[in-house]
C-alpha cells in the first residue's frame, strides 16, 4: 500500500469528497480516509431536498455514494480507517491512523461531525432501547407508538416528520419558543395533525426499565416539571465536530471548529479545512462540498508553489 | 473471501445459534443510511476474522421475529453470539478498532 500522497483528505462527507474530486482532476496523487462508507453525515437523510441539480429531491446516501463514484473515477484512493493524529515534520505532514502512518505535503481535514447528545440520565443506558439518533433508521420500530423529538432545528423537524408516518403521534420538544428549521420544514410541521410542540422545554431525564417510557420535562419559563409516556425519543440537538485528535495541533474554537481563512487554511501551511468541522461553515452539504473544492483548488497552489 | 451470509427468521437458530465458532450478526435495513456505512466495515472483519468467527447479517424488514426477538429497536445493531447467547451489543456506528477489541474479546 503507498503511504506517501501529494495529498490526504480526513472524512469522506460532501466536502472531503469534493475536494477528493478536485484534487484528483488537478492529477495530484490524493488519498481519502474514511471511517465508513462515504457519504458522511448526509446518509442520515431520507430525502436531500436542498441540493442544487436534483428538484425532486435525492436520498442522502445516493448522494454520498454518487460524489464518491465521481472522485473515484478520476483516481482518488479511499481506505477505511481513522485519523487518530497529525504530526509535522519539517514540511510534511504525518496522519496517523488505526491503519498505521501516511505522509502528504497537504491535508485537508474534513472530518465533519457528529449528533450531540443530551447528557442526562437514562440517555446512554437506554440507546437501542427507545433512544435513537437517526429516525430514518428506526422509525419503523415505533409503529403506532407515542414518540418524542428533542431539538427545533432542519434536522428535528425532518425527523418529526418522517416519524410522523410511522409513530401515533409526535411531540417535538424545543428548549426556546419558536424553531429554527427553515420556514418550509416549519409550514409542513405545522400543518401536520400528528405533530405537537412543547416549547422553553428541556428534556431532564429518561426513565423505563429494559425500554424507554417517560421522560421527565422541565418548561424553563414557568418553571413547571412534568411526566411524559413515550415509547422513543430522537434527540436532534445539533452536532458535535469531530476533532478532539486535533487538540493540541490546530487552534479550534470554543465549540471546537477548526478556524480558517477564506481560502480554508488553518494556521498550519499545508492544511485546509473544510465543511462542518470548520468555524463559520454553512453546516449545509451544498456548503461543505463548497468549502471540500476551495480547499483543493488551494491545496494544490500550495503544492505548485513548493515545488 | 469470507463475506457475512445472509440469515432469515427461518434459518437463524441453525446458522447462528447452533454455530460452531463465534457469529456476528449485524442487523440492518436499506433504509438505514448507517448501516450501509457499517457494511463495508464488517466486509473487513469477515476476512480478517476467516475460520475463527463467522458474519451473518439479518435485514430487520424482511426478518421482524428475530429482530423483536433480541429487541432491536435501532439499527444498525451489532449483537455477537458465542454458543447461541448474545455476549456483545453495538448500537450505531463504530469504527473498525473498537470493533476488532470487541471480537478479540469474544475470543479469549
Amino acid at each position: 500500500m503507498n503511504k506517501d500522497y501529494e495529498v490526504i483528505i480526513i472524512g469522506g462527507g460532501p466536502a472531503g469528497l469534493t475536494a477528493g474530486l478536485y484534487a484528483s482532476r488537478a492529477r495530484l496523487n490524493t488519498l481519502l480516509l474514511e471511517k465508513g462508507l462515504a457519504g458522511g453525515q448526509i446518509v442520515n437523510a431520507e430525502r436531500v431536498e436542498n441540493y442544487p441539480g436534483f428538484p425532486d429531491g435525492i436520498s442522502g446516501f445516493d448522494l454520498g455514494s454518487s460524489m464518491h463514484q465521481q472522485a473515484e473515477k478520476y483516481g482518488l484512493t479511499t481506505i477505511i480507517t481513522e485519523a487518530t493524529g497529525i504530526e509535522l515534520h519539517g514540511g510534511q505532514k504525518v496522519v496517523k491512523t488505526t491503519e498505521g502512518d501516511f505522509t502528504a505535503k497537504t491535508v485537508i481535514i474534513a472530518s465533519g461531525s457528529e449528533r450531540h447528545k443530551l447528557g442526562i440520565p437514562g440517555e446512554e443506558e437506554l440507546t437501542g432501547k427507545g433512544v435513537s439518533y437517526c429516525a430514518t433508521c428506526d422509525a419503523t420500530f415505533f409503529r403506532e407508538q407515542p414518540v418524542a423529538v428533542v431539538g427545533g432545528g432542519d434536522s428535528a423537524i425532518t425527523e418529526a416528520l418522517h416519524l410522523a408516518k410511522f409513530a401515533s403521534g409526535v411531540t417535538v420538544i424545543h428548549r426556546r419558543h419558536q424553531l429554527r428549521a427553515s420556514r418550509i420544514l416549519q409550514e409542513k410541521a405545522f400543518s401536520e395533525p400528528k405533530i405537537e410542540f412543547l416549547w422553553d422545554t428541556i428534556v431532564e431525564k429518561i426513565e423505563g426499565g429494559d425500554l424507554v417510557r417517560r421522560i421527565g420535562l422541565h418548561q424553563v419559563i414557568t418553571g413547571e416539571k412534568s411526566a411524559l409516556e413515550i415509547a422513543g425519543i430522537f434527540i436532534s440537538i445539533g452536532l458535535k465536530p469531530n476533532t478532539d485528535y486535533l487538540k493540541g495541533i490546530l487552534p479550534l474554537d470554543a465549540a471546537g471548529h477548526i478556524i480558517t481563512n477564506e481560502k480554508m487554511e488553518t494556521e498550519i501551511p499545508g492544511i485546509f479545512a473544510a465543511g462542518d468541522v470548520r468555524h463559520a461553515s454553512g453546516r449545509q452539504a451544498i456548503t461543505a462540498a463548497g468549502d471540500g473544492a476551495t480547499a483543493a483548488i488551494y491545496a494544490e497552489k500550495f503544492i505548485t508553489e513548493q515545488d | 473471501m469470507s463475506k457475512p451470509i445472509a440469515v432469515d427468521d427461518s434459518n437463524f437458530d441453525q446458522m447462528v445459534l447452533q454455530a460452531d465458532i463465534p457469529v456476528l450478526v449485524d442487523f440492518w435495513a436499506a433504509w438505514c443510511g448507517p448501516c450501509r456505512m457499517v457494511a463495508p466495515v464488517v466486509e473487513e472483519l469477515a476476512q480478517a476474522y476467516e475460520g475463527r468467527i463467522s458474519f451473518a447479517k439479518v435485514d430487520v424488514d424482511q426478518n421482524p421475529k428475530t429482530a423483536s426477538r433480541y429487541g432491536i429497536m435501532s439499527i444498525p445493531t451489532l449483537l455477537l453470539f458465542k454458543k447461541g447467547e448474545p455476549v456483545s451489543h453495538i448500537v450505531g456506528f463504530r469504527p473498525k478498532a473498537d470493533l476488532k477489541k470487541s471480537l478479540d474479546a469474544a475470543l479469549e
